[in-house]
């Protein structure tokens, strides 16, 4: 048995999550799933910046598609490092388009 | 003259206008301090918006985009780099900035949307030094996402407010070790989700019932010193200990903006967003400050409509 | 060789500098930090005191007098904030009410006008919002505030128009003589000057004593403050004193020029001149003892505590002198308060004090003696209109609390003694100084300095030298994930 608080929405359920994924204390069908997942398989959307220049702003912000595994936050962070981007540039736009073998890109989440 | 002004162009100011457009008004002015629309939610670039009102989950940059898209398909006006300096219980608005300079702008009707701000140290009443180094929490989090600069690299958060533990997580993304969040109350400030996602994750230890009594440091921050507190919110002796730092964050709460109304005479009810001058309305966090903004953009619509119902019925009297 | 060196640029640096900068003379003043009224005259009451309470035939009773009157003369001519407000001191029991009277007559033989001693009900009258414990008042009218910032600042900005230099960050390290003078050795290299004015505040001993054998001590003597919202402001309109005691004039609350409302000092030794910290002991005491005065005064409406550092000699006076045995070298030592009051008139009497030692004080002819500021806030809808369409960097607001519009600070950066930190831009403008304590405009005031410096934004300062704001960009910074 493991012990979750639900991070889904903003309630924060208290999930119990048994051995074989039984889920019990969520209050929606996303937080069931998301406690048989985080115990077996965390996975987070990460959000951070890449340089731009021309723009507003030195700065645009980005974030991972969807979610990757937790484990692979440092190393989803670094391929950011040397990014650098020139204005204008559209929401969505692919700035990594392979995290780490996940086939789960960076995008941008505006435009600039 | 218009119909409508909107004072804040962030997630508030926003609907407000669009909700007033939608019912009929057509003469409608944003004005908006900054250099675009969107507010605080630019510097916002976590996700966890937008699961009420649209179904999915957004970053803040893409919950402001969707209204700020919207917008363009209206005729609404905005005043960019323009701050609003006075209003009048007669729906005069002072205005000064790149677009009119300084003007004086009479309206049909006003929304109050200028959010809020974050508690500051001096309310704290921290002893100890005060050198470089302490920063409120979006005021760090506008440096590292909008402006692309670290405030610091070893930090302590003081509160458990969402801005802290969001900025907990994010700067821990960008290379500085954060060595506490400190709570003075005996549970978490924020949403879980946060605690959990900004905490849990990078293994911060979280300090509740303590609270920072003493800030070293003489030219930047040097240590902080952390100390337990009682039921009645008062530092135990001999609990304290130092911690090594060169930055503090401020994450202590959440003040709505309400100078503007209150320096005109206008009172404002929290629980309502009529105020007490005829056809001033406020919403969002000026209004009170809420947990997600989803729910601002709620009020907003109605804040608008609210609006547009006041200066229709006007013109029928006319 | 230049006539004069005035060595701290603090209140009493400042005035002997615009003070000596009506002559024909060459004048440089080495300030150790990177701004000028940075020592005791950063952190006080900001009171310049009517002058009931000094010993009469003292130094001090003679120069606040004389530097009150002074100081109104100059608030006027170089546009400097202040308020006529007046002051209560309050006597809480027979005991006191005695002490009101010695005041009284201690003030009229030192030249001070108007005073009187008022019974309980027409103090209450006047403040509704003191004490009902309050027994009498001895009311003084010629008492003021002042911005000892802009104060200091004006008075140095004027002694560089006329022709003054002031060479910051240059801290004075010994002093040599030379024939006809003397060589001070800086950070910074060497000046020489036929004459010198220790002006050094905090320091002063040490200055003195490198170049005359030790005559007295200063012990830095901390006071702790509360600065309240505006929303406080209006609480009481004059400055409320306690009854004096042997640790000077006692906790006030007072109205400050910019509407906030001010409550302190207590009177702690520090550890050392540079110990500004405050401590939760002191606060509390200021807090009470506050309270006894304006019960009412509510606290979380703090912005800001702060410290400040008196300069209390081992002498029961200013010193105002010659050091023994060196010639044209004039210790102004020992300015505890009222020194911010006494300030220009200390200044005249150093002037006095080099021409006994034979510095020649020729008047120009083209002594600049007025300053006028643009301030934004206190403009009319129509001026403010008419400014903007002229200029359009007075229509762009950067800090919203105080009103301080873009115009102001660039202003600011273009005048004589620029502000080279964010807090330098706090001191001369306002902006940062409101409630929010400069969360939002602090990123833009930051940006304006890196501009006009052309600067990398991490080196801009929140202050002092050291106090950077910003340690790097972001990305490519080593992880320190668990």
């Amino acid at each position: 048995m493991t012990n979750i608080i639900c991070i889904i929405c903003p309630k924060g359920c208290n999930l119990i999550v048994s051995e074989n994924g039984g889920t019990i204390g969520h209050s929606c069908a996303r937080g069931e799933i998301y406690g048989r997942e985080e115990r077996i398989n965390p996975v987070r959307i990460v959000t951070s910046t890449v340089k731009i220049s021309g723009a507003v702003h030195s700065r645009i912000p980005v974030k991972t598609k969807t979610h990757i595994p937790k484990h692979l936050i440092s190393d989803a962070m670094r391929l950011l490092d040397d990014v650098e981007l020139t204005a204008p540039v559209d929401e969505g736009f692919t700035v990594i388009a392979d995290i780490c073998g996940t086939g789960i890109p960076w995008v941008t989440t505006r435009g600039m | 003259m218009h119909e409508l002004i909107v004072i804040g162009g962030g997630p508030a100011g926003l609907a407000a206008a669009y909700g007033a457009w939608r019912d009929g008004l057509r003469k409608i002015l944003i004005i908006e301090r900054d250099k675009e629309l969107g507010g605080i939610l630019n510097q916002c670039i976590h996700t966890g918006f937008g699961l009420e009102y649209f179904k999915e989950e957004l970053t803040g940059p893409e919950y402001a985009g969707r209204f700020i898209k919207l917008l363009q398909t209206t005729q609404i006006e905005t005043a960019l780099d323009t701050m609003a300096l006075k209003i009048t219980r007669s729906r005069e608005v002072h205005a000064s900035g790149k677009q009119f300079g300084y003007a004086v702008l009479p309206a049909k009707s006003v929304i109050l949307a200028m959010g809020c701000r974050e508690r500051a140290l001096g309310s704290l009443g921290i002893p100890g030094t005060r050198p470089a180094g302490i920063f409120t929490a979006g005021t760090a989090q506008r440096y590292i996402n909008i402006e692309g600069f670290m405030p610091g690299k070893r930090v302590v958060i003081l509160g458990s407010g969402d801005v802290g533990l969001i900025m907990a997580r994010r700067m821990t993304l960008e290379g500085a070790e954060v060595l506490a969040c400190v709570e003075i109350m005996p549970k978490p400030g924020g949403l879980l989700r946060n605690v959990v996602q900004c905490l849990h994750d990078f293994n911060i230890p979280l300090y509740l019932s303590h609270t920072i009594t003493e800030i070293r440091g003489s030219k930047r921050v040097e240590q902080a010193v952390v100390s337990k507190v009682d039921e009645k919110r008062q530092a135990v002796k001999g609990t304290g200990f130092a911690v090594d730092c060169d930055t503090i964050l401020l994450s202590a709460g959440l003040i709505p903006e309400i100078e503007l109304p209150t320096a005109a005479g206008i009172k404002i009810d929290p629980k309502n967003i009529e105020t007490s001058a005829p056809g001033v309305f406020i919403c969002g966090n000026a209004l009170r400050v809420h947990d997600i903004v989803d729910n601002v953009t709620t009020e907003a619509l109605r804040a608008g409509s609210a609006a547009a119902a006041f200066v229709l019925s006007e013109k029928i009297h006319d | 060789m230049v006539d004069v060196v005035i060595i701290g640029c603090g209140i009493v640096g400042a005035a002997a500098a615009y003070e000596l900068s009506r002559y024909k003379l060459n004048i440089t003043v080495l300030e150790r930090e990177n701004d000028v009224a940075m020592g005791s005259t950063k952190a006080n009451s900001a009171v310049i005191h009517a002058g009931y309470d000094p010993e009469p035939g003292s130094l001090m009773a003679r120069l606040n007098a004389e530097g009150a009157r002074l100081a109104d003369e100059l608030c006027d001519k170089l546009d400097i904030p202040h308020k006529h407000c007046g002051a209560l001191v309050l006597a809480f029991s027979k005991r006191e009410e005695l002490l009101l009277e010695r005041l009284l007559q201690n003030g009229i033989k030192n030249g001070v006008p108007d005073l009187r001693i008022l019974p309980r009900e027409l103090v209450l009258e006047m403040e509704p919002n003191l004490s009902g414990e309050v027994a009498a008042a001895l009311h003084v009218p010629s008492t003021m505030v002042v911005d000892p910032w802009e104060y200091t600042l004006a008075l140095a900005e004027t002694a560089v128009r006329n022709g003054a230099e002031i060479r910051l960050e240059c801290p004075a390290e010994g002093i040599t003589r030379i024939p006809g003078g003397y060589r001070i050795h800086t950070g910074k290299g060497d000046v020489e000057a036929r004459t010198v004015i220790n002006a050094a505040g905090l320091y002063a001993d040490k200055i003195h004593n490198m170049v005359s054998e030790p005559a007295f001590t200063i012990m830095p003597v901390k006071g702790e403050y509360y600065l309240l919202d505006k929303n406080e402001g209006a609480r009481i309109s004059q400055v409320i004193f306690q009854c004096p005691t042997e640790e000077g004039k006692g906790v006030l609350v007072a109205p400050t020029v910019h509407g906030n409302l001010i409550a302190g000092p207590n009177y702690v030794p520090s550890k050392d001149c540079g110990d500004f910290a405050t401590t939760a002991g002191g606060l509390a005491f200021v807090m009470k003892t506050a309270r006894k005065s304006v019960p009412e005064i509510n606290f979380d409406a703090n912005i800001r505590n702060f410290a400040g550092n008196r300069a209390i000699s081992d002498y029961n006076d200013f010193i105002i002198s010659e050091a023994k045995g060196a010639k044209g070298f004039i210790d102004l030592a020992g300015i505890k308060s009222p020194g911010l009051s006494a300030a220009p008139a200390i200044a005249k009497m150093a002037a006095g004090l080099l021409t006994a030692a034979g510095l020649h004080l020729t008047l120009k002819d083209n002594f600049v003696d007025k300053r006028k500021r643009i301030r934004f806030l206190e403009l009319t809808p129509d001026e403010r209109k008419a400014l903007v369409a002229a200029d359009p960097a007075y229509g762009q607001v950067i800090c919203r609390c105080e009103t301080v519009t873009e115009g102001e600070i660039r202003d600011a950066l273009q005048s004589p003694v620029p502000p080279r930190s964010i807090d330098g831009v706090k001191r001369r403008r306002g902006a940062g100084m409101g409630r929010c304590q400069g969360g939002f405009c602090g990123p833009r005031v930051l940006e304006l300095l890196a501009a006009h410096y052309k600067r990398h934004f991490t080196e801009v300062l929140q202050d002092g030298a050291g106090s950077h704001v910003l340690v790097s960009e972001t990305k490519r910074n080593p992880l320190c994930m668990n």
